[in-house]
C-alpha cells in the first residue's frame, strides 16, 4: 500500500507542472491584451503608464523568468493581490472555497442518493417499464442544461405561487437553517443533473457484476435475491462508482459556477465570473489554479481509496 | 449461421454505399435513434432556412407589442422590446447548428491528430502528449472556457476554436485507445514488413479502421458543444448580442421580464433540451451499431 501511495504521489508531479504551465500561459501568453484592457478601463493610455503597469505586473521580464517567479510565489501560497480590491487572492479564496465545497457536497449527496438506488433497480429489473423510465429520466437529465432548470425554478414558482428560492447567503455556522434554505434548491438541481451519469454507470456496473460466476454460485447455494444483490453484487459493483465521483469533480465545479451565478451564492464560481468581468487577472488565475489542484487532489483521494477498497489495484 | 454470414456479406457488398446503408440500418434496428436523427435534421433544416422560415427579423423591435403572450401572429410571444420569440429561436437554431457542427468537426480533427500520433508513435511523444492531456482534463470544461474567453474576448470564431480545442483534446484519449488496439493487428505488421512508410500506414490502414470511433465521437460532441455554447452565452461570454442565441435568450436583461412573460423562459431551454436529447439518442444508436465497445462512453 505504501508503494502504491508513493507511486501515485510521484505521478502527480508532472501533471501538476503542466497544470501550472496551462494556468500561467492562459493568463500571460497574450500580455499586451491584458495591459491594454486595464489601461482602457482606466482611461489612461500613454506609453509611460503602460510601462508602469507592465512592471507592476512583472510583465516586462522574459516569459520563462515570469513563470518561475509566479510558480515560486504560488508555492509559498502567494497568488498576488486583486487588482480591484487590493486584497490578497488567497484570503478571498479562503472565504469562498467552503461555500462552493458545501454546495458541491450537498449536490453529491443528492446525486448519489438518487442515482445508486435507481441504477441498481434499473439493472436488476432490466428491460422492464421501470428500467425504461429510469433510463429515459437519465437521458433527459443529460440533455437539460442546468441553467435552464435553475431559471425555471426561479420563474415559475414565483409566477404561480408567489414563492421564490432564497437568494441571500448566510454562513452555515451562523444560521444553519437559513443557509440550507438557500443552498438546498441549487444543490438538488446540480445533484439531479449529476445523477444522470452516475445512474447510467451504476446500471452498467451492476449488469456486468450480475453476470459473474460468483453471483451464479451465490444463487446456486440458495441465497435469496436481496442477499445476492446487497452482499455479493453491490459490494463489487460499487467500487467503480467511487472512481466516477472523482471523474465528476470537474463537472460538479462547472455546474457550481452556473448555480452560484443564478442563486447568487458567493463561492469560487461567482468569484471567477466577477474576476472575468472585472478583468481581474490575479483573481482569475488564482481560482483557475486552485480549481485545477482541487480536482487533482480529489482524484488522488479517489485513487487511493480505490486501492484501499480493491486489493487488485494495489498490486498491479 | 450461414444466413447471418450471407446477410453480412450482402450488407458489406451492398450497392447502396456505406452511408445509405448506415441510415437504413439506423431506421431498421434503432427506431429511437432514428427519431433522434430526424429531429436533428429538422433543426438543421430550420437553422439553414431560418431566413425564409422566420416570420419576423431576429432583431425587429415592435414596442407596441412588448411582452405579448403567444398568439397567432407571435406563436411564441414577444420579448421585452417586442421582438418575435419564434424568429429569434429560428435564428438561434442557425447559430447553434453552426457552432455545433463547426466546433465538433474541429474537435474531432484535433482528437484524431493527437490520438493517432500519441497512440501510434508510442514512446516519448505519447508520454508528453498524454501528460498534457491529463493536465488539460483536470480543469472543468466550463472554467477553462470562461478563463480563455475572458482573454480572447467573446465572438463566434473564438467560441468555435476554443470549444473545438477543448473537446478535441479531451476526446483524443478515446481515439488513442482505438489506435492502440488497431496497431497490434496483423495487417499493420504486414504493412510494416513490406516496408510501408508511417504516413502510408496511418492514412491507409489505421484511419479507416478507427472510423467508427471517430464518427461516434463526432456525434456525441455535437450535443456537448451546443450545450457548452449555450452555457457560455447564458453567462454572457458567448456570441455577443444582438445575435440571438438560445443561451443568451435565457440570460441578461430578458431574465427580469420572465416574471411578467414566463413564456420567455420556456422556448429557448426546451429547444436546447430537445436538440441535445435528439443528438444524444442518435449518437447512442450510432455507437451501438458501429462500435459496441464504446458503450457507456457518456
Amino acid at each position: 500500500m505504501q508503494d502504491f501511495v508513493l507511486r501515485r504521489l510521484l505521478a502527480l508531479v508532472p501533471t501538476l507542472l503542466f497544470v501550472s504551465i496551462i494556468v500561467f500561459c492562459s493568463i500571460r501568453l497574450i500580455p499586451g491584451d491584458v495591459v491594454d484592457l486595464m489601461l482602457s478601463q482606466n482611461d489612461i493610455s500613454t506609453g509611460q503608464d503602460r510601462a508602469q503597469v507592465e512592471a507592476a505586473l512583472g510583465l516586462d521580464k522574459p516569459l520563462l523568468i515570469q513563470y518561475f517567479h509566479w510558480l515560486g510565489d504560488a508555492c509559498r501560497g502567494d497568488l498576488g493581490r486583486s487588482l480591484w480590491r487590493n486584497t490578497k487572492v488567497t484570503e478571498q479564496l479562503a472565504a469562498r472555497l467552503p461555500v462552493t465545497f458545501e454546495l458541491g457536497f450537498l449536490a453529491l449527496v443528492v446525486a448519489l442518493t438518487v442515482a445508486i438506488p435507481i441504477g441498481i433497480y434499473s439493472a436488476i429489473r432490466q428491460d422492464t417499464l421501470g428500467d425504461y423510465a429510469a433510463r429515459s429520466f437519465s437521458l433527459v437529465m443529460l440533455a437539460i442544461p442546468g441553467f435552464w432548470l435553475g431559471t425555471l425554478v426561479m420563474v415559475f414558482p414565483a409566477v404561480w405561487w408567489r414563492w421564490a428560492p432564497a437568494i441571500e447567503y448566510t454562513p452555515f455556522f451562523e444560521m444553519p437553517v437559513q443557509n440550507l434554505k438557500h443552498m438546498l434548491v441549487p444543490a438538488i438541481l446540480l445533484g439531479l443533473s449529476l445523477s444522470a451519469t452516475t445512474m447510467r454507470m451504476t446500471r452498467t456496473m451492476m449488469l456486468d457484476v450480475m453476470r459473474q460466476d460468483y453471483i451464479r454460485t451465490a444463487r446456486a447455494k440458495g441465497a435469496g435475491e436481496i442477499r445476492v444483490v446487497i452482499h455479493h453484487a453491490l459490494r463489487n459493483g460499487l467500487i467503480p462508482i467511487v472512481t466516477l465521483v472523482g471523474l465528476q469533480a470537474p463537472m460538479l465545479i462547472g455546474g457550481a459556477v452556473i448555480m452560484e451565478q443564478i442563486f447568487v451564492i458567493p463561492g469560487i464560481g461567482l468569484m471567477l465570473l466577477e474576476g472575468v468581468f472585472q478583468r481581474d487577472y490575479p483573481v482569475v488565475s488564482g481560482v483557475f489554479l486552485v480549481v485545477g489542484i482541487g480536482v487533482l487532489v480529489i482524484n488522488l483521494i479517489v485513487d487511493l481509496s480505490y486501492g484501499w477498497l480493491d486489493p487488485k489495484v494495489r498490486h498491479t | 449461421m450461414s444466413t447471418t454470414a450471407s446477410e453480412h456479406i450482402a450488407r458489406t457488398f451492398s450497392s447502396r454505399g456505406p452511408l445509405v446503408d448506415l441510415i437504413v440500418r439506423v431506421f431498421r434496428e434503432k427506431p429511437l435513434g432514428a427519431a433522434g436523427g430526424t429531429i436533428c435534421v429538422a433543426f438543421l433544416f430550420c437553422g439553414i432556412f431560418a431566413n425564409l422560415l422566420a416570420p419576423h427579423g431576429a432583431n425587429d423591435t415592435n414596442v407596441l407589442n412588448r411582452l405579448a403572450p403567444p398568439s397567432v401572429e407571435y406563436p411564441m410571444g414577444t420579448d421585452h422590446v417586442g421582438r418575435d420569440v419564434l424568429s429569434r429561436i429560428l435564428f438561434g437554431a442557425q447559430l447553434s447548428m453552426v457552432v455545433g457542427f463547426a466546433a465538433a468537426a474541429l474537435a474531432t480533427l484535433v482528437s484524431v491528430v493527437l490520438g493517432v500520433l500519441s497512440g501510434y508513435l508510442k514512446g516519448w511523444p505519447d508520454m508528453i502528449i498524454q501528460r498534457i492531456v491529463d493536465a488539460w482534463m483536470t480543469f472543468p470544461g466550463l472554467v477553462l472556457l470562461i478563463v480563455v474567453i475572458s482573454i480572447v474576448g467573446p465572438g463566434l470564431p473564438q467560441i468555435i476554436i476554443i470549444l473545438g480545442l477543448q473537446y478535441g483534446i479531451a476526446g483524443s484519449r478515446i481515439v488513442r485507445g482505438a489506435v492502440i488496439s488497431v496497431r497490434e493487428h496483423m495487417y499493420i505488421h504486414a504493412a510494416q514488413s513490406i516496408g510501408a512508410g508511417t504516413r502510408h500506414i496511418l492514412i491507409r490502414h489505421v484511419l479507416p479502421n478507427i472510423m467508427p470511433v471517430v464518427i461516434v465521437l463526432f456525434t456525441t460532441r455535437v450535443g456537448a458543444v451546443i450545450l457548452a455554447e449555450a452555457g457560455l452565452s447564458f453567462l454572457g461570454l458567448g456570441v455577443p448580442p444582438p445575435q440571438p442565441t438560445w443561451g443568451g435568450m435565457l440570460a441578461g436583461s430578458g431574465r427580469d421580464y420572465m416574471y411578467v412573460g414566463p413564456w420567455l423562459a420556456l422556448a429557448p431551454g426546451l429547444c436546447l433540451a430537445v436538440v441535445v436529447f435528439a443528438v444524444n439518442i442518435f449518437g447512442d444508436a450510432l455507437r451501438d451499431l458501429l462500435d459496441p465497445r464504446m458503450r457507456g462512453l457518456r
